[in-house]
């Protein structure tokens, strides 16, 4: 390894370096990391050899034990160890309550959102989620031997906007890059390779532990285009674990279980429901309270009657899914299947005989989505440049606002291709009014109510003028993460008014930020160190993005313009080697400014070359 | 913005769908934020901003009313958020008796062939209205713009009651 790399500013050194890149699967119950390595993508193996890791955190008074550690101690410490947090992402403190039932653990409302009291005090999702993060991301690092440059983390189709933004918290947290957050099925698809040689329209069918997705994809010369989601985020393999949880109830007659009794339950539940795989008849014996046992035996037919309401919700799910997208099961050529649960005969069957054909099951199900992951994360990393994969994704949820009488009124309906902005104009009604207050919802329900509130804005800094003087455009931008950003302007004026942000169920970025620097991992110098590493970290990619845009387009400048760009970026480069972390912001702030219109320049001229192979009319 | 011009095809209301597609599609390749993952901030916000332009540009393009609406604001007829009343009387019978057919249907000894009746009628008159559209837009004169918009409002009945109808087919099925 050279020890010292010489460089022209503004050039990058190793510009075709390899980009150490991972996709994560962030599961409910389970997680994986994978990457890809000499061409082929891979999950990776912890220390002690395994690569799925169960997503379970236990908190002790002095330290944080994740996966099959933690499982071990579930049992015996169900307080402080929480399993599937995923349920619990970008969820309200009152509808955890009113959802979750029996959960072992000690709920607390922080801001609204549901948090647990733990050993070690409150700890949030997003916090415990960045635990499962950084865990896997260290598996990661360990095994390619450096610092990762960004992961690819998947969601469920059918997350919301606070769900997936508290998935970006949680990995902002644990210090990761997010590249993309992609869609499991969306992954699932690419991990079959169905970009490249396969045409028409492909389903997705993801049974998970905690969720079902159905996704209608449609491919075309490498573009993965999502027609239509759908799905459940509260139905996936441990419901029918509850189910036959609510069936041994009945055999043994204990009707109330504490924390420990439900674990012993669900442990013999998972065991049967894993077995009647493969086995028509299982045979239980299972211990109850004062040395007693219960002993009896459950039948496949038995279980798939006990699971059948459930595997029925998921075909609802799927016709639903492809009448949105306008389709009959005839055209739906391919079906992935993904997810644990999908081993289960009676789920398969079901699947085959609603699609009308033999899903995919070739690659392990609990493995598709996070080598999926793992293949984007490769492109987006910018390792393989004759990608020629598009993938359009869709937003899941419409976009509303609330207008009067608690009526919701859709701004971006569901399955608008992303990203995408749309402008929605708003006037005062009362004489010289400099405020204005709008709730974002997201839902198909025509009541308010019935819809997620994702976040009250706002508006203020409104000039002064008669009622219904001032026009006020308000700008929704869903990006290709599906996250919601909002902008307002006041039309006649054209005075920016500022947009503050209350999102109903998440985090503001101050807070995020103070998790940041109050996690005891991270002590004041260390937040400074990494706030420094941050700025280094962009100015480092402002540095390569200009410096490839003057080697292939300098002729779009002039001799100033360019002059002026050159000086930016040596400014930038001497920055960069400082540790002023607010002087390397400015020079960033400067080459972006300077370069604003290059920038605009290159864009207009890589749409007019791709439309090269068209005839164009200048209108 | 002007959506023809993004997309690279003359501004008239005909258009080949299959191309626009096609032009769509290599827009999005260039443009698409997963391009820019490892860009700037800067970049990438351009990237996400292009590529909803596109989106939008898109959507517009390949609805006729839409595409309709776009071509007419271009020409200085704006009529997407109007609020005005209508005052054709033939025309608000018609749909009255369509809307009564409609909603009868579920009641009819042979639902099934009421329906396809019915929707019959409104491909044919939707058909008309939009032949009549090209034709006035395609004129390029104030006069035949007016009458253009004329035409959009009356064709966004007979969306929705396709709409209305392919509801009314799926309850059906259920």
């Amino acid at each position: 390894m050279a020890l010292l790399q010489i460089a022209e500013p503004g050039q990058s050194a190793a510009p075709h370096q390899h980009k150490l890149a991972a996709g994560i699967d962030l599961g409910t119950t389970n997680s994986l990391v994978a990457t890809v390595r000499s061409g082929e993508a891979k999950t990776l193996a912890n220390a002690a050899g395994k690569d799925m890791v169960p997503s379970v955190v236990r908190y002790t008074a002095d330290s944080v034990i994740v996966g099959d550690a933690a499982v071990s101690a579930a049992v015996t410490d169900a307080e402080n160890t929480i399993v599937s947090v995923k349920r619990l992402m970008g969820k309200g403190y009152q509808e955890t309550l009113a959802q979750a039932g029996a959960l072992p653990y000690r709920l607390t409302e922080q801001n609204g959102l549901v948090a647990i009291e733990t050993v070690q005090g409150i700890r949030n999702p997003v916090e415990i989620s960045a635990e499962i993060l950084a865990t896997l991301a260290n598996t990661a690092s360990e095994t390619l031997g450096g610092e990762l440059t960004g992961v690819v983390i998947t969601v469920p189709a059918y997350f919301d906007d606070a769900q997936r933004q508290a998935t970006k918290d949680a990995a902002r947290l644990a210090g990761l890059n997010v590249l993309r957050l992609l869609n499991e099925p969306t992954a699932a698809a690419l991990a079959y390779g169905l970009d490249s040689g396969q045409e028409g329209v492909v389903a997705v069918y993801d049974l998970g532990g905690g969720t079902f997705d159905i996704s209608v994809l449609r491919l075309k010369q490498g573009v993965f285009e999502v027609l239509a989601t759908g799905g459940d985020s509260a139905l996936g393999g441990d419901d029918f674990d509850h189910a036959i949880v609510s069936w041994l109830q009945q055999q043994t007659g204990e009707t109330k279980l504490n924390g420990q009794q439900q674990r012993q339950y669900l442990k013999i539940a998972r065991q049967l429901k894993e077995q009647l795989s493969d086995e028509q008849v299982v045979s239980i014996d299972l211990p109850l309270q004062q040395d007693k046992h219960w002993q009896g035996e459950l039948s496949r037919t038995a279980f798939e009657q006990l699971i059948q309401p459930l595997v029925k919700r998921t075909i609802r799910a799927c016709k639903q899914a492809l009448r949105d997208a306008g389709l009959t099961t005839d055209e739906v050529v391919k079906v992935v299947m993904v997810g644990g649960s999908t081993r289960v005969p009676q789920v398969r069957q079901q699947v085959a005989e609603f699609f009308n054909t033999d899903p995919l099951t070739s690659i392990d199900p609990d493995k598709v989505v996070a080598i999926g992951a793992a293949i984007q994360a490769n492109v987006l990393a910018g390792n393989k440049s004759d990608n020629e994969t598009l993938l359009l994704d869709v937003i899941p949820l419409s976009l509303g606002i609330e207008t009067m009488g608690g009526l919701t009124e859709k701004i971006i309906p569901r399955n608008t291709v992303i990203p995408v902005a749309r402008a929605q104009e708003f006037t005062t009604f009362k004489d010289g009014q400099t405020a204005m207050a709008i709730h974002v919802v997201q839902g198909e329900r025509e009541l308010t109510e019935n819809c997620r509130s994702l976040a009250r804005f706002e508006l203020r800094d409104i000039p002064p003028m008669a009622a219904g003087g001032a026009h006020i455009r308000v700008t929704f931008q869903v990006d290709a993460d599906g996250l919601l950003s909002v902008t307002a302007q006041e039309k006649s004026t054209g005075a920016q008014a500022s947009v503050q942000v209350k999102p109903s169920y998440g985090l503001t970025d101050d807070q995020v930020a103070a998790m940041i620097s109050g996690s005891m991992q991270h002590a004041r110098q260390d937040m400074q160190q990494r706030l420094l590493r941050e700025q280094q970290v962009e100015a480092e990619r402002v540095l390569e993005a200009v410096s490839a845009a003057l080697d292939a387009d300098s002729a779009l400048l002039d001799e100033t313009e360019l002059t002026a760009i050159r000086q930016a970026l040596a400014a930038l480069a001497a920055a960069k080697q400082g540790t002023d972390t607010a002087a390397i912001k400015a020079a960033i702030e400067h080459t972006n400014t300077i370069t604003d219109d290059f920038a605009a320049r290159r864009m207009d001229q890589s749409i007019r070359q791709a439309l090269r192979g068209h005839k164009v009319d200048e209108v | 913005m002007n959506y023809f011009q993004l997309f690279g095809v003359p501004a008239q209301f005909d258009l080949d769908l299959t191309d626009i597609g096609s032009r769509y599609l290599e827009l999005q390749r260039s443009c698409h934020p997963d391009n820019f993952a490892a860009a700037s901030e800067r970049d990438r916000l351009l990237a996400v901003q292009q590529a909803a332009n596109i989106n939008d540009a898109y959507h517009s393009l390949k609805h006729p009313l839409l595409r309709a609406e776009h071509l007419l604001a271009l020409r200085g007829l704006k009529i997407s958020n109007e609020q005005r009343s209508f005052t054709d009387p033939a025309f608000l019978m018609q749909q009255m008796e369509l809307r009564e057919a409609l909603a009868e249907i579920e009641d009819a000894d042979e639902p099934e062939q009421v329906l396809a009746d019915t929707e019959r009628l409104i491909q044919q008159q939707k058909k008309q209205l939009l032949q009549q559209l090209s034709a006035a837009l395609d004129a390029g004169e104030p006069q035949q713009d007016q009458l253009a918009a004329e035409l959009i409002r009356k064709l966004k009945f007979f969306f929705k009651l396709q709409q209305e109808l392919e509801l009314i087919e799926q309850q059906l099925q259920d």
